[in-house]
């Protein structure tokens, strides 16, 4: 449980640090993600296993020990009452559960494009690709993250991950063994920090695309922002752009 | 002081259970929640009521016989005291007092609030001992111990084994008593003998017993009437990884 979570701990981190490129423009995000793909077959796939086998792990470990926590205590107390651990701890489950779901939907939704086909006609051309036609992210994030409903899905379920992490990275260090008294309550507030250091890493992005479609903010490249994102009134699905 | 109280009853381990009302008056606040429950049977059997059953032993704090779980926290509201040592005074006048049996599948409740805490003897006959020739008493101080050692051994064997992290669990897990029972051993020189074996055996008897898992909630030290700390958990994690791998490679 505890490794697992290590793993993907750690994963969250690196991927909300390539998901700050788009504040960086079209190009270096592009430019990222057209290398994270042209990485050797063996390390690409490599990879994905590694994180998959982490996930499964994770999920498998919880449900569990989801299972013999309930056995072991058939009966509740008439009244319930804590003195020390919060709603992130005691609602691991549930929002480990919700977080699984969402991984899936992200997978469907910006990985294989599956919930929105029309993402795979957004091309463009990277200076890295050597003329040829790599996918265009940048276009692809703003259009998604135009969408309010959907923004919001990923704003709430980032919040979730918070709490989850907020428990979940200083539970890490007790069960390897690696928490003591003498520096507990710093390793708490780390990981309090680290949730919402990953928190508010993640949401800036489908934030910043709302505020601009509403004239807020201007952070993204105006041309390729209207492009794909329609103005604040309608609220329909955009379509893929013309090239 | 008067009260109310909602107490559990319950014939035996095959019965369902429900909670009785009974109304009490003319408690001191200066009596202890054990009497104020004796003052209740008193009352139960001059009305020729079966008296409520309670587990209690020393009166002093320091046996780990009483037990209960007072309005959702077992051993009732105040920090690092047994149920014999909390006094009514730390209630208000005219409350409605819950009491219920420590809840886990690995206590079944014998009657009323008496539950069966004897796997946690299964736990300490697993591991919680160091084999030792018998023969002449050793010469004091022959074997030297780190201060600092000797006064965190000494926090571990505090534990009373009352079961109360076990109770304050949702998950009814018992490692704080077993961190705290084999970290003790674990710290000293005469328990590296039997260091790996101890964690390996404890653990698993711990499992039997079906206890639940480790989430770090933090309720089972908060709820312990001799603070035994969280660390001693982290302790049997890392003694326990180390003794698995050890197990692996041998």
């Amino acid at each position: 449980m505890a490794l697992s979570g290590f793993v993907l701990v750690g994963f969250v981190f690196v991927h909300m640090a390539g998901n700050l490129q788009m504040f960086a423009g079209a190009e270096a995000i592009n430019t990222y993600a057209y290398q994270l793909k042209a990485l050797p077959w063996f390390v690409l796939w490599g990879s994905r296993l590694f994180l998959l086998v982490a996930v499964v792990v994770h999920a498998w470990t919880a449900a569990k020990i989801c299972a013999e926590n309930r056995a072991s205590r058939p009966t509740t107390n008439d009244v319930e009452v804590t003195k020390k651990s919060g709603w992130a701890s005691l609602n691991m489950g549930l929002t480990g559960s919700i977080l699984f779901a969402f991984i899936v939907f992200h997978i469907l939704h910006f990985t294989t494009q599956t919930v929105f086909p029309e993402y795979k006609e957004l091309t463009t051309h990277v200076p890295a690709s050597d003329g040829a036609e790599v996918h265009d992210v940048y276009l692809m994030v703003l259009s998604s993250f135009g969408v309010e409903w959907l923004s919001a899905v990923y704003v709430l379920c980032m919040f979730l991950l918070c709490r989850h992490l907020t428990h979940g990275v200083s539970s890490m260090f007790q069960s390897l063994g690696l928490r003591q008294e003498s520096w507990r309550s710093k390793l708490d507030s780390l990981a309090t920090l680290y949730g919402w250091v990953i928190f508010f890493g993640f949401i800036s992005i489908p934030l910043a695309v709302i505020l601009q479609k509403h004239g807020a903010v201007e952070v993204f490249d105006k041309v390729a922002f209207d492009q794909v994102v329609p103005a604040a009134v309608s609220s329909s699905i955009p379509e893929a752009p013309t090239q | 002081m008067k009260l109310q109280l909602k107490i559990w009853r319950q014939d035996g381990s095959e019965d369902p259970g429900q909670f009785e009302m009974h109304d009490l008056n003319g408690v001191s606040e200066d009596c202890s929640f054990l009497e104020m429950l004796d003052l209740l049977n008193e009352q139960l059997l001059e009305n020729g009521k079966e008296p409520v059953s309670f587990d209690h032993d020393c009166r002093e704090g320091i046996c780990g016989t009483c037990s209960l779980t007072i309005n959702g926290l077992p051993h009732g509201p105040e920090d690092s005291t047994t149920t014999c040592q909390l006094h009514m005074r730390k209630f208000r006048d005219g409350e409605t007092i819950t009491i219920e049996p420590f809840r886990a599948k690995a206590f079944p409740v014998v009657r009323d609030l008496v539950v069966d805490r004897s796997p946690f003897d299964k736990i300490i006959q697993a591991g919680g001992y160091v084999s030792v020739r018998t023969g002449s008493a050793p010469d004091g101080n022959a074997i030297p111990i780190a201060k600092q050692d000797a006064d965190l051994a000494m926090d571990a064997a505090a534990c009373i084994g009352c079961g109360a992290c076990v109770a304050a669990c949702k998950n009814a897990s018992a490692m704080l008593f077993t961190s705290a029972k084999a970290g003790h051993l674990n710290l000293l020189p005469q328990g590296q003998a039997e260091k790996d074996q101890r964690v390996l055996n404890m653990v698993a008897a711990m499992d039997e017993a079906g206890f639940g898992n480790c989430r770090n909630y933090g309720e089972c030290s908060a709820a312990c009437p001799k603070d035994i700390s969280l660390d001693f958990i982290a302790k049997l994690n890392r003694d326990y990884s180390v003794a698995s791998v050890k197990k692996i490679l041998s």
